[in-house]
């Protein structure tokens, strides 16, 4: 079955016996891979045919109700825009879910856009790190999350390896998490495309199921093998993402890491979840041991009594 | 405080006043024997007490203008760098300083090692003022810190490293409290709270090393979410949660020795001959410990370089920090130690235990801060971010002063004749009343 609802299902267990339970369930929840709904749904990007009108940002913010940009959707000197010395190009943030960026690759002779949101990974980091479970992946393909139990921790921000989720900072009494949520409320749900690939005027945005689009993308390759680099960007890596995208020149001319590895985030982290339990199973027993072995050395201790009365109590002590 | 003791005031170490052989009122003990008039003439002449009143009068309002205006407006915490200085020092530094306290607590409680007595009560009130200001912090930090109770009691998220932590520092912070009301107890005169707490000392314990166990690590292992943004000098995928376990054991230790120097210069008047006497021995001892969990750090961060095949990076200029900090953390405090065990210098203990507590915390920042989005670009945290960060350090060095001019930490409480005829008593009645099967295996053995 999926992970993830065993994942829940385990999460509610857990809230009758939190204390006492805390590490058992840890390693169950982290074992297993999960590659995702067999009917989730994803998009396609094709950066060879996007021509960087920015229509979809404009879509995105109208649909989720964001708040209007410095600078109209029409303005292409967005693109000459660069942070921290040049290093940075626009990213997703609190008041814009999607940003579309131009490169200027080495191997092309003119400039490609790239579109960046959410890619909705089989199983997110974000989900994974978060410790009040506000995300949810849906069966639909969605990373969805639910702010009315954000605590603001941001732990949610450092796992993401694609640095997607924004923070609104300048609350000072309902801070939260935003990110891209595949309009999952008002169009997802309802089997509907997301707002930003209704819009887009060139296909470069193809909405469907995963796996259809996955077919998609190895056809488009076979069709004109000249024009695509014979990879689908986010099939494999990080175990795998709801959006994938194509292109006609190396990934990381256009700014992916051309090398994130095909491991969700999450097995980076259960080799230190599955020794949880044995810590909790052998220290007490352990050191109990250590304690009467060092005091039967001694011949003498202040504790004695006090430490004979009570060493059959250290298992309920945690 | 000098001026006083000269004229014949003595600080309360027992419920009775030597001079009128009468109990202690509340308020003279809160004033640790003192006069109100003399009390705020000692505070007052403290030129300390005036440098914190200047952090407090920046720092106080600069925090509550956080929480009127949200984080935006003190820190740089951004999208790309969503923490900052108050997790990175706060969180990530305060807690390994703080593992003093389950050190400590193992050597004396579980090994038998009473020869470590004296220093115990300190390791285990510095491992909980650690931890305390460590959840300020964090307070202080996070979007909403109202909700910080939402892992225990609203939305569950188990298969989170953080869950793991925020349960952990929760149930250690109470299991410290414990461990320090002892002191507290003698203090207020209540001898049954204390022989309780005694009671279940090995119990405490042996949970203060599991916990300490499993939050020391869990908040390395907090880093394996970010493989591609921390440097691959300062992650390892397999080791990251043992390299900051094995780390905490030094940095809690040295801590310890650093405090108690701080004390033994600045409020000697408030040690007894017991604690000043034993200290070098005892500073001593800790030095031997934190060494050989140095130069275990220091093995597993060569075998964590080497697994992971990172020696190309030690030719970059990051490698050239990394070695850095190896030379001056990890190294350097290593010959410091073993020459000063060797001579039975104990000012070069001291000073190679400051070192270490500086390694401790420049590893941490470089994790969580400076080496952090390596690809990116280097975050200066806001000046405003530093001083809330050093107000809150002040308030933490207040409260730590507070607490040990009145308990019994750095002397021993003297108790009344009757009470003390009353411990005698118990301790001389049999109260294995109900033996437990390994107790009583315990005693076949004998």
């Amino acid at each position: 079955m999926s992970g993830i609802s065993r994942r829940r299902f385990l999460a509610a267990s857990v809230a009758g016996c939190a204390a006492t339970t805390l590490a058992g369930p840890k390693k169950a929840l982290a074992a297993g891979s999960f590659t995702g709904y067999s009917d989730g749904m994803g998009v396609l990007v094709d950066l060879t045919r996007c021509i960087g009108c920015r229509s979809c940002e404009a879509a995105c913010n109208k649909e989720q109700n964001l708040p209007a940009p410095d600078r109209p959707f029409d303005d292409q000197t967005v693109f000459d825009e660069t942070f921290h010395g040049g290093k940075q190009k626009r990213r997703p943030d609190e008041n814009a879910y999607t940003v579309v960026n131009r490169y200027n690759p080495e191997s092309s002779d003119h400039p490609l856009f790239r579109k960046v949101q959410c890619n909705h990974c089989n199983e997110p980091a974000c989900l994974s790190s978060c410790f009040v479970n506000a995300y949810t992946k849906t069966k639909e393909g969605a990373v969805v999350y639910n702010p009315k139990v954000c605590v603001g921790c941001r732990n949610c921000m450092i796992a993401c390896p694609f640095n997607i989720p924004g923070y609104s900072y300048s609350s000072a009494f309902d801070p939260v998490v935003k990110k891209c949520i595949f309009c999952h409320e008002t169009r997802l749900k309802n089997g509907l495309p997301p707002a930003c690939v209704d819009i887009c005027p060139q296909e470069a945005l193809t909405f469907g199921k995963r796996r259809d689009l996955l077919k998609i993308g190895n056809q488009r390759i076979q069709t004109h093998p000249g024009r695509y680099v014979d990879h689908i960007y986010g099939e494999k890596e990080l175990g795998g993402t709801s959006w994938m995208y194509l292109s006609s020149v190396p990934f990381e001319e256009v700014g992916f890491d051309p090398n994130p590895g095909n491991e969700p985030i999450i097995n980076n982290v259960k080799d230190f979840l599955g020794t949880v339990p044995m810590v909790l199973a052998i220290w007490p027993a352990m050191f109990t041991g250590f304690h009467l072995l060092a005091k039967k050395r001694d011949g003498h201790d202040d504790h004695d009594q006090d430490a004979d009365q009570h060493n059959g109590e250290e298992g309920g002590e945690q | 405080m000098k001026m006083l003791l000269e004229c014949g005031a003595k600080p309360v170490d027992s419920h009775v006043d030597e001079k009128t052989e009468k109990s202690w009122s509340f308020m003279r003990k809160m004033l640790f024997g003192l006069t109100p008039g003399q009390y705020l003439g000692q505070a007052l002449r403290n030129p300390f007490n005036w440098i914190l009143g200047i952090i407090f009068a920046i720092g106080l309002p600069l925090i509550a203008y956080r929480f009127l205006f949200g984080l935006s407006v003190v820190t740089h915490g951004s999208n790309d760098y969503p923490w900052g200085l108050f997790l990175g020092f706060g969180l990530f530094a305060m807690v390994p300083l703080s593992a003093s306290g389950f050190m400590l607590g193992t050597a004396v409680e579980i090994f038998g090692r009473h020869d470590f007595k004296p220093i115990e009560r300190l390791a285990l009130l510095n491992g909980l003022l650690g931890y305390l200001f460590a959840v300020i912090y964090l307070m202080v930090d996070l979007g909403q810190p109202w909700r910080l109770p939402y892992p225990m009691v609203v939305s569950f998220g188990p298969a989170a490293v953080l869950f793991l932590v925020a349960w952990h520092v929760a149930t250690y912070l109470s299991v410290q409290v414990a461990e320090v009301s002892v002191s507290f107890f003698e203090w207020i005169g209540w001898l049954g709270g204390k022989r309780y707490i005694k009671k279940i000392t090995i119990g405490l314990t042996v949970a203060g090393i599991i916990l300490s166990t499993l939050h020391q690590g869990a908040l390395g292992a907090l880093f394996s979410y970010a493989p591609g943004k921390v440097h691959p000098l300062w992650y390892s995928a397999s080791f990251q949660w043992i390299l900051f376990f094995c780390s905490a054991i030094p940095a809690g230790l040295c801590m310890v020795i650093v405090v108690s120097t701080v004390v033994k210069k600045t409020m000697a008047w408030r040690c007894d001959a017991n604690f000043l006497d034993n200290l070098d021995r005892c500073t001593l001892g800790l030095a031997k410990g934190a060494s050989m969990g140095l130069i275990t750090y220091l093995a597993i961060k060569l075998i964590s370089v080497a697994h992971d095949n990172e020696w190309g990076y030690l030719t970059t200029g990051w490698g050239t920090w990394f070695l850095l900090e190896m030379a001056v953390g990890v190294v350097l405090p290593i010959m410091l130690f073993a020459y000063a065990i060797r001579h039975n210098f104990v000012g070069l203990a001291r000073f190679g235990a400051g070192i270490t507590v500086f390694g401790i915390i420049l590893n941490r920042l470089n994790t969580a801060l400076i080496t952090f989005n390596w690809q990116l670009y280097q975050e200066i945290p806001h000046i405003f971010e530093v001083i809330i960060s050093v107000t809150i350090f002040a308030v933490y060095v207040v409260v730590y002063r507070f607490i040990l001019y009145r308990l019994p930490i750095l002397f021993v409480w003297k108790e009344q004749p009757q009470e003390a005829l009353a411990t005698e008593a118990v301790k001389a009645a049999p109260i294995r009343t109900t033996p437990s099967p390994a107790g009583a295996m315990y005693r076949k053995m004998d």
